[in-house]
Formats: structure tokens, sequence, C-alpha cells
């Protein structure tokens, strides 16, 4: 074929296909003008190329398709009929090209039908008489002609004059697109598969030098084969990128022809596509290409019921089909679903007998779920009306044989009267993946890399333990319980010897479900081909295909998601989502707190962390001395400063005056309250009040709306107070101290005390503003921090600051709620040099003083 | 019956004593099966999977299938390699027959008194002198039941 006419053809397809797509979506957002320019310049491209060609059918059907489009960006109001004639024009084109690429050459017609549909459609838009229409032919012939006896020459300056007269309306976006499109090059599919089975080999082979070299201990050929290894495993990578392509691209036909068949069938419709960016290998795309047309079809047809029907079962009235993809352990899964009536396991069992697949006996035995398999025979449909669009029950057996091939799996779902979901299972490409190599039972299993999370050897006295919970086994791993299965015994290869004293246990992860498989030994990582199941095998759903290892035997790959579902109702299982369910409510109990809840200057109470309250003191009122409007009270040796939680507190002149002491390094201070009514524990959620002194917000305690009260705010009164008093501090350059909690709580908590304490504190709300502000150049001499924080936690934050040389000699002080062993041996491997309880105020000041009195040293 | 005289090639095999044809248009090749790998939790009539000339093949047991005793341990078994719908298979039998040229036209239907087990698999018949021979319908050695995996 002419180079032209095939890159023309090409070109022209992929144009239409996205003018389609995008007349779908430009109906229903009639609004969106950049949906709109983009049509009309692709209609607009066609057109030219098709009189630069000398391709006068495609040219005049273009041409009235654009003038009626033209009218659009004009202004005209779209209507549904006026966007069905440019699609069905659209249609008449691809046949017109398909006809084309047979023969060559275009095929002799006339288009007198579309063509006098679209003037007048544009002709009543515009306003404009249709008697305009001839004059608009004749304009068409004159330039015809002259391009019929003068092609060669005519038809590339007529194409110039027009392009340039198109290059204004031309966005910059244009311009960058055909800079892209200059970066690309098309490739034959052909010639990338041949790639892709060299690579496949090249794997092979280097797996079978890998193998040999494994088996001599020290060899000159190590090095080069390892090198020869990285390079084929790049080489893989880049070429299995080459056939990656979004699962979008199957989808594009689909919004027309949901629209078409909604049309068509009298139902609105809605069909959602979400994860369309999801990629997958070339060659499986277009296997399932027709298969989900064909679902979706089904859907639309016999699932979604029409609108009357809807409407009497409470269902909105338009119907939604929605399409799902997203990656999961090595495959794609694809979901089709609707919510339409449902599947009718009556009908099918019904139509199972009469048949002649199942007998009146093994039907009434039979679960719904395995009825509902039948529909994938070959001529099976309950359809009462064989519709044109599915009925003819073609459909199923063909969509599962075309999956079947490719080595995925089908399965639906369904519940009468709410709707039905297939989901469609593909092997993610015919691929090269990681596996670890196991035994069980004296056989090899490959398990892909991608599921195992670590492998933990289990001994008499290790830390890890396998536990039996009611004859289940479960291991211990770092305060988790993960159920065990033994891959032997689920293999049904042997029976699992009770042997909690010694094992290898390969942990995976599949999705949230974490569990660990017990193996006889564990080898060696290879990179394996996989190879799909055989078909007759491919229902045993703990494996996932086989491999030729690089000694050239075959093993199982062993599939982590059938070994999860294995497990997951399993008692093991069970035991350990107790046990998760336990510490979670131990962790919930852990983060209630102690709240001190009193009276002052009104009835709503108030409260405060008990935790911060040094004392509860109830003094003689007689005591109390005032000195220049400030009070105070002999306390245990010295003046202790009292302060009113407000102005509504009335001191009492005689008799018990409760007060609540909070000390610090030998001062104290004296709240006075009212009256302390009582201690609770109560998990505090602190709704943040507008910003009053003093009030860190409100809380339900004990069912009560109590003021939190801030502690922050009164300590600095009485100390400042009382500093100015006692004449002066020692003169020092304060220590900048970097606090950093995601609690704006402990903030605003303990930000204020330190600064009492006489540092400068600078507060971050997070690990990343933090090490910003080193960025920024901010400097510090001490990092207090949070431990636990969403996102960069103080562990992280702290390896941060100790890999950054300028800041790897700041000493950090890290808080926690939690001092559990392993957290501090966590701490100490990050380098944080001291660990500090929450609430333990005395304790961080303890540690800051320490920390500073080596920089003092040091200085 | 026909008259048509074209001859057809078959490989010939004993399973358990009898005779079975394979048209040769059907076979891949004949060849001695090694390192099988067993496949846990598959029908007992798959005797596992091997490596030919890198393409993996699903060894199928014919004694197995055809519901015969297995052969006597240690015993060399040949295999017969067909394909069905792109994928390989072997055929475990006991020995290998030589290939015998028939007449199409010879080809009965199953006799009323044939064993079930081997009418289950069989395309038909051939009288030879004295003895029977089995032309086998692979679509049908392949449609193995319900594997052994319960739920």
């Amino acid at each position: 074929m002419d180079e032209l006419l095939r890159d023309f053809l090409t070109e022209t397809n992929e144009s239409i296909d996205v003018v389609d797509v995008e007349l779908v979506r430009f109906e229903q957002e009639p609004n969106n003008a950049q949906i709109l320019s983009r049509i009309f310049r692709l209609v607009h491209t066609i057109k030219g190329t098709c009189g630069f060609l000398n391709l006068p059918r495609l040219e005049a059907l273009t041409h009235a398709a654009e003038t009626l489009i033209g009218n659009f960006r004009d202004g005209a109001p779209v209507t549904g009929e006026s966007v069905s004639l440019i699609l069905a024009t659209i249609d008449r084109i691809k046949v017109l090209l398909d006809e084309l690429e047979r023969n060559q050459a275009e095929q002799a017609g006339d288009d007198r039908d579309l063509i006098e549909q679209l003037e007048q459609a544009a002709a009543q838009v515009s306003g404009a008489a249709p008697a305009a229409a001839p004059k608009v032919e004749q304009q068409k012939a004159a330039p015809a002609a002259p391009r019929r006896t003068a092609p060669a020459e005519a038809a590339p300056s007529a194409a110039e004059a027009r392009a340039k007269a198109d290059e204004a309306p031309r966005s910059s976006e244009e311009s960058a697109e055909s800079r892209l499109a200059n970066k690309s090059i098309r490739v034959h599919v052909d010639t990338l598969e041949q790639l892709m089975t060299m690579v496949s080999e090249l794997v092979l082979t280097r797996n079978q030098l890998l193998e040999i070299v494994r088996r001599h201990e020290d060899s000159e050929f190590k090095a080069p084969l390892q090198r020869l290894s990285n390079v084929t495993a790049e080489l893989q990578e880049g070429v299995m990128k080459t056939r990656m392509q979004p699962i979008g691209n199957a989808w594009q036909k689909l919004p027309r022809i949901v629209r078409d068949l909604s049309n068509e069938l009298g139902k609105p419709i809605e069909l959602e596509m979400h994860g369309a960016e999801t990629e997958l290998d070339r060659q499986v795309l277009d296997l399932i290409k027709d298969p989900l047309t064909h679902m979706v079809r089904n859907s639309a047809d016999h699932g979604i019921e029409d609108p009357a029907r809807r409407q009497a079962s409470g269902k909105p009235e338009k119907g939604t089909i929605r399409l799902s993809a997203w990656h999961e352990g090595g495959h794609i899964i694809i979901e089709i679903a609707d919510d339409g009536r449902g599947l009718d396991a009556q009908r099918i069992k019904t139509t199972a007998v009469a048949r002649g697949l199942a007998t009146e006996a093994e039907i009434e035995k039979m679960p719904d779920a395995q009825a509902f398999k039948f529909i994938f025979t070959p001529g099976f449909s309950t359809a009462s009306q064989v519709t044109n669009v599915s009925g003819r029950g073609v459909g199923l057996d063909v969509v599962r044989a075309n999956i079947d091939e490719i080595g995925g799996t089908i399965d639906v779902k369904t519940v009468p009267g709410r709707g039905t979901s297939f989901t469609i299972k593909i092997p993610l490409t015919l691929a090269i993946v990681s596996a670890l190599i196991v035994e069980a039972a004296g056989d090899r299993f490959a398990i892909p890399q991608l599921a195992v999370v670590e492998l933990v050897r289990v001994r008499a006295n290790s830390e890890h333990r396998i536990e039996r919970i009611k004859d289940a086994a479960v291991l211990r791993l770092r305060n988790k319980l993960l159920p065990l299965v033994t891959l032997k015994s689920m293999l049904r290869l042997a029976e699992a010897q009770d042997e909690t004293a010694s094992a290898f246990i390969v942990v995976m992860q599949v999705g949230n479900q974490t569990f660990g498989v017990v193996v006889d030994a564990v080898f060696h990582t290879e990179e394996i081909v996989v190879k799909p199941m055989c078909s007759r095998l491919r229902n045993i759903a703990l494996f996932g295909g086989n491999t030729i290892l690089g000694d050239g035997s075959v093993i199982m790959i062993i599939d982590p998601n059938g070994l999860a579902n294995a497990i997951g109702s399993s008692a093991a299982a069970q035991h350990a989502a107790e046990n998760a369910r336990e510490i979670e409510q131990r962790s919930e109990a852990a983060s209630m707190e102690s709240l001190l809840v009193f009276r002052a200057g009104s009835p709503q109470p108030k409260a405060v962390h008990l935790s911060l309250v040094t004392r509860l003191e109830e003094i003689d009122a007689k005591t109390i001395e005032g000195n220049d409007g400030r009070l105070m009270v002999q306390y245990r040796g010295q003046l202790m400063p009292l302060v009113m939680v407000n102005e509504d507190v009335r001191i009492k002149d005689k008799g018990v005056q409760p007060l609540l002491v909070f000390a610090d390094e030998g001062r104290s201070m004296g709240l006075v309250v009212d009256e302390i009514v009582d201690i609770v524990e109560e998990r505090l959620r602190i709704e943040l009040a507008s910003q009053r002194p003093g009030v860190l917000g409100s809380a339900i305690v004990k069912g009560q709306a109590t003021e939190v009260v801030d502690i922050a705010h009164y300590l600095p009164l009485a100390f400042e107070d009382w500093m100015a008093w006692a004449g002066g501090r020692i003169e020092r350059a304060p220590v900048r101290v970097l606090l950093i909690d995601d609690a704006p709580f402990f903030r605003n908590m303990l930000a204020p005390v330190l600064k009492a304490a006489g540092y400068a504190v600078t507060s971050a709300e997070s690990a990343k503003a933090a090490l910003a502000l080193f960025e920024d150049g901010e400097r510090f001499d001490i990092v207090v921090t949070d431990l636990d924080m969403p996102g960069m936690d103080g562990f992280d934050l702290t390896a941060a600051v100790r890999k950054n040389p300028r800041t790897a000699s700041i000493p950090v002080i890290g808080l926690s709620s939690l001092a559990s062993p392993e957290a501090i041996e966590r701490g100490r491997k990050v380098g944080l040099h001291d660990y500090v309880a929450k609430f333990d105020r005395q304790g961080l000041i303890a540690a800051l003083k320490e920390q500073t009195a080596d920089i003092d040293c040091a200085a | 019956m026909s008259t048509s005289d074209h001859t057809i090639e078959y490989v010939t095999a004993t399973i358990g004593g009898q005779l079975f044809g394979l048209p040769i248009s059907g076979v891949q090749d004949v060849f001695m099966p090694e390192r099988l790998t067993r496949v846990p939790l598959a029908a007992p009539e798959f005797a596992g999977m091997l490596n030919l000339r890198g393409r993996i093949v699903t060894a199928v047991d014919m004694r197995q299938r055809l519901g015969l005793p297995p052969v006597e341990a240690g015993k060399a078994r040949m295999a017969i390699g067909i394909e069905s719908k792109g994928e390989s298979y072997g055929l475990l039998i006991d020995a290998i027959g030589e290939v015998m040229k028939l007449q199409a036209g010879s080809l009965e239907s199953n006799p009323v008194n044939l064993d079930a087990r081997l009418a289950r698999v069989s395309a038909g018949v051939y009288r030879l002198d004295g003895n029977l021979l089995v032309v086998l319908d692979v679509d049908r050695v392949l449609d193995i039941g319900a594997h052994a995996e319960a739920a």
C-alpha cells in the first residue's frame, strides 16, 4: 500500500476514534468549549487531509460535519439528534476508511443522505435558509474541479492555504502536542513481540548460567555474570514498559456504545470508569477488548431494568454500569458491575435442567453460587426475548474462552434486585517476575517476591515464636499474631508436623491480610518467566502458573491470592484477628487520659491533665498573703505565688482554700480553684474553642461539657512574676529548642513551659516542617520531638537529623506515650539522645538540662 | 458403510494390554518423559508437568484416565505428545506400537459391548485380525473430571 495512504489511514482512524469519544463527552458537557474546539480541530484536520489526498467523498462528508460543529462553536444549541447525526456521520466515515484500506481507493458512491441532513441541521441552527445549501455545494464543486485536473501542484497549495488560515485558531497547546509527537516513534507490534520473546530467552539462559555458577564457590564468572544479570534485568524492564498500555484504551469505545444502547433501549444508563490508567500488556489488552464490550452490552441489555421498574423498586431512574481496574498481586483485576436486577438463580437452574446440563436432583442440592457458573456455557441464555443486542447467547462462553486463553479467570457475583458484578483476573504480563524458591515435602515451589514481606527463622528461644491457640498455629512476630499455614499440608502433600521448635516461615502480605507460610526450606530468589497453568489445571486456586527454573525443572508458582483466600477463614486467622482486636482495645485504653476536674469561678466544670498537677493542696485561707496585688502563700519553706483561673474566682478569706499546685524545679505555683470535683479517666477530644487565653477548649468529660484549662497560660504568669521578684536570672544566651509535635494541644502546652524554663522555643507541627526549618538555615541547640506522628515519625526525623552533617551534633529528645522496650531500642538505633514520656514535664526539663549542660561544657 | 478409500496413518500404543491409535496428524512427537514435577491438588489423571525442549508439557497418565491399575514401579513409560488449544500434553502409555495405515472407511462406531471406560474416550474402533484398535478422541481424553481440590 502507498506509504502516504497507510499513514493517513492510521492517523485518521486514531483521530476518528478520539472524535467519537469526545462527542459523547461533549454531549454530557455541552458547555465545555475545550472539548468542542478539540472536536472541531480534529474534524477540520481530517477534512484537510482528505482534500490533500484527493478523497472527495470523505472530504464532502467531513466538511458537512465540520459545518455543523462550527455552528455549535458559534453558540448554537446542542441537541441529542444533532449529536446522533454527527455520530452517524463518524460511523459512515469509518466505513469509508475501511473500504479505502481494502481497495486502496475511495469507493464510488454518494453520501447525499447524511450530507443533506447535516446541512439541514446546520442551516436550521444558523438561521440561514436551506436554499443556501446548493450554493455551498457549488462552491465545493469549484475547488474540487481544479484539484482533479492538477492534483500535484494545486493540492499542496490548497492545503497550504487552508493550513495557514487555520493557524490562527490553533492554540499553543497544539504546537506543544506536535512537538511531543516528534519524540515518539511508531513500531510494529510484531517487532516488540519478537523483542519480548528474545528477552525471555535471555532471562532463561542467564538463569541457567547463574545456576551453574552458583555451584562453583569461587569463579571468575561471577562478576561478569552479575553485570550481565543487571543488564538483562534492565533490558527486560525496558521492553516490558514498551508493551504496557493503559486499559483506558480498551474502554475508549464504551461510552459511545453505552450512549447508543441507552437510546436504543430507552433506558438512561451512566457508565463510570475507574482506574483507566491501570496498565497492562498490549497483547492482553487486545484480547479483552471484545469480552469487555460484550459484558457491558449484557449489563445494559439484561441487567439494567427499564426506568419505570427501577423507580418502582426505589432505585434511581438512571442505571449505572461501573468499570473498575486495578493491580493486585501480579494480576490486573477488572470489574464490571451494574446496579440492575441481578441474576435470577431460579431461572438459571430451570434453564440448566432444560438444557440437560444438570439433573433435577443435582440442581436441588446446588448452591446458587455454583449455579451461576452455568451462564458461561455455550448457548445458555435465559433471555425471554433475544434482542438484537445480546440475547443470542453466544456471548459469555466466548468471553470465558478468551479470558482462559490469556491465563485469566472470570467470576460472577450477584444480589437479586440489586445488581451483578463480573470480576476478571488476568496475569499482569506474560511476564518475568522475581520469585522466592522454597521447598515443601521434597518439591520446590516459587512464591512471587511481590507478596513476600520477610523471612523468619523460628527456633526454640528466638523472640519470634509459634504459638498455638486452640489448636491453630499462629506466629508471634513483634507483638502481632499472624495466622500460620503449612505449605505442604495446604497442598495435601504431607501432614504438618507439630513443630513449634524450629521452622522457616515466609511472611506474606496480600491486600491487608498478613500471614505466615511454613516451609521446609528456603533457597534463593530467581527471576522466572511465568507461564500460565494448563487450562485444565487453572482452577486450582493455590497456583498462579508454572515456570522452568535455571536447572531445567518445572515448578509450580504459588498464587498469593489463592493462599490468602484459603487462610482467610481458617481458625488461625480468626484467632489472629481476635488478638489484633484485643491489642487495639488495649491501646484505646492506653489513650485514655487522667483528668482532674474542678470548679473555679463558675458552675461549669473545668479540667486539667492530672499529670501536669504536682499536688492538690488545701491551705488555710488565713495564710494567704497579699503583696502588690499579687497573692502568695508560704509553702514548704518558700513563697508560692497564687494565680486565679479567672477574675470570677474569689479567693477565700477564711477556711480552707483548695489549690492545684504546679511545681517545677523547686518553683511552685498555686492555681486557686473553688472546688476540686473529681479525677476521671477519659479519652480526651478537645474541640478547640475561640482563642481565649487560659482555655484550650472544651470537651465532653463524663458526659458533661467541660472547659479544659491551658496550664501553659498560667505558669508563665506565676513564674515571670516570681522570677522578677527573685531578682533577675543568670545571664546566658537562651538555648534554642525546636519543639515538634503534630498535636496543637501539646505544642501549646509545652512551648510556654519550656519558655518559662528559660529556653527559646520554636514550634513545628511536623517532621517535614522541622526539616524545612533546618533547610532554611535556622539553627537550634536541641530538638524535642514527639515520636508518634503521622507521616514522618520522630524516629525517622531523628535519623534524618543525624544524617545531615550540619545537624548531626544536635541532641534529640524524644517524647512518647509508649515506652516499650522495642521503642527504646529503636530510639537508640536512630541516635535518639533521650527518651521522655509525654506528660513527664519534670523529666523533660531534666533531660533538657542534661543535654544543655553538655552544650555548656562543649562551649 | 462409507466407500471412501483413503488411508489414515495412526500412531499406535498399548495401555493395559489394549491397543489404541491416534491419527498421526495430531501427534507432535513421541518421547521418554523425564523429571516429572507432580501437581499437588490436581486430579490423579494428571501425572505432572515436564520440560520438553523449553516447552512446559502436561503429562496425562492414560492408565489413570482409563481407570486401570498403575504400572509396576520402575517400569519406564513412553509419552505421546499432542497439542490441544495451543497447549502441549503428553499421554503416558505403556508401550509404543508401530505406525499403521488404515482405511478411513473401516472405522466403526463403538461396539455396544465396549467397556464404558474405553467408550468414554473413543472416537471409534478398527477391527484388526483378532484385535480391536480403539481410536482415541483427544478432546474427550483431556476432558478430565472435577479435580481433587475440595473447598
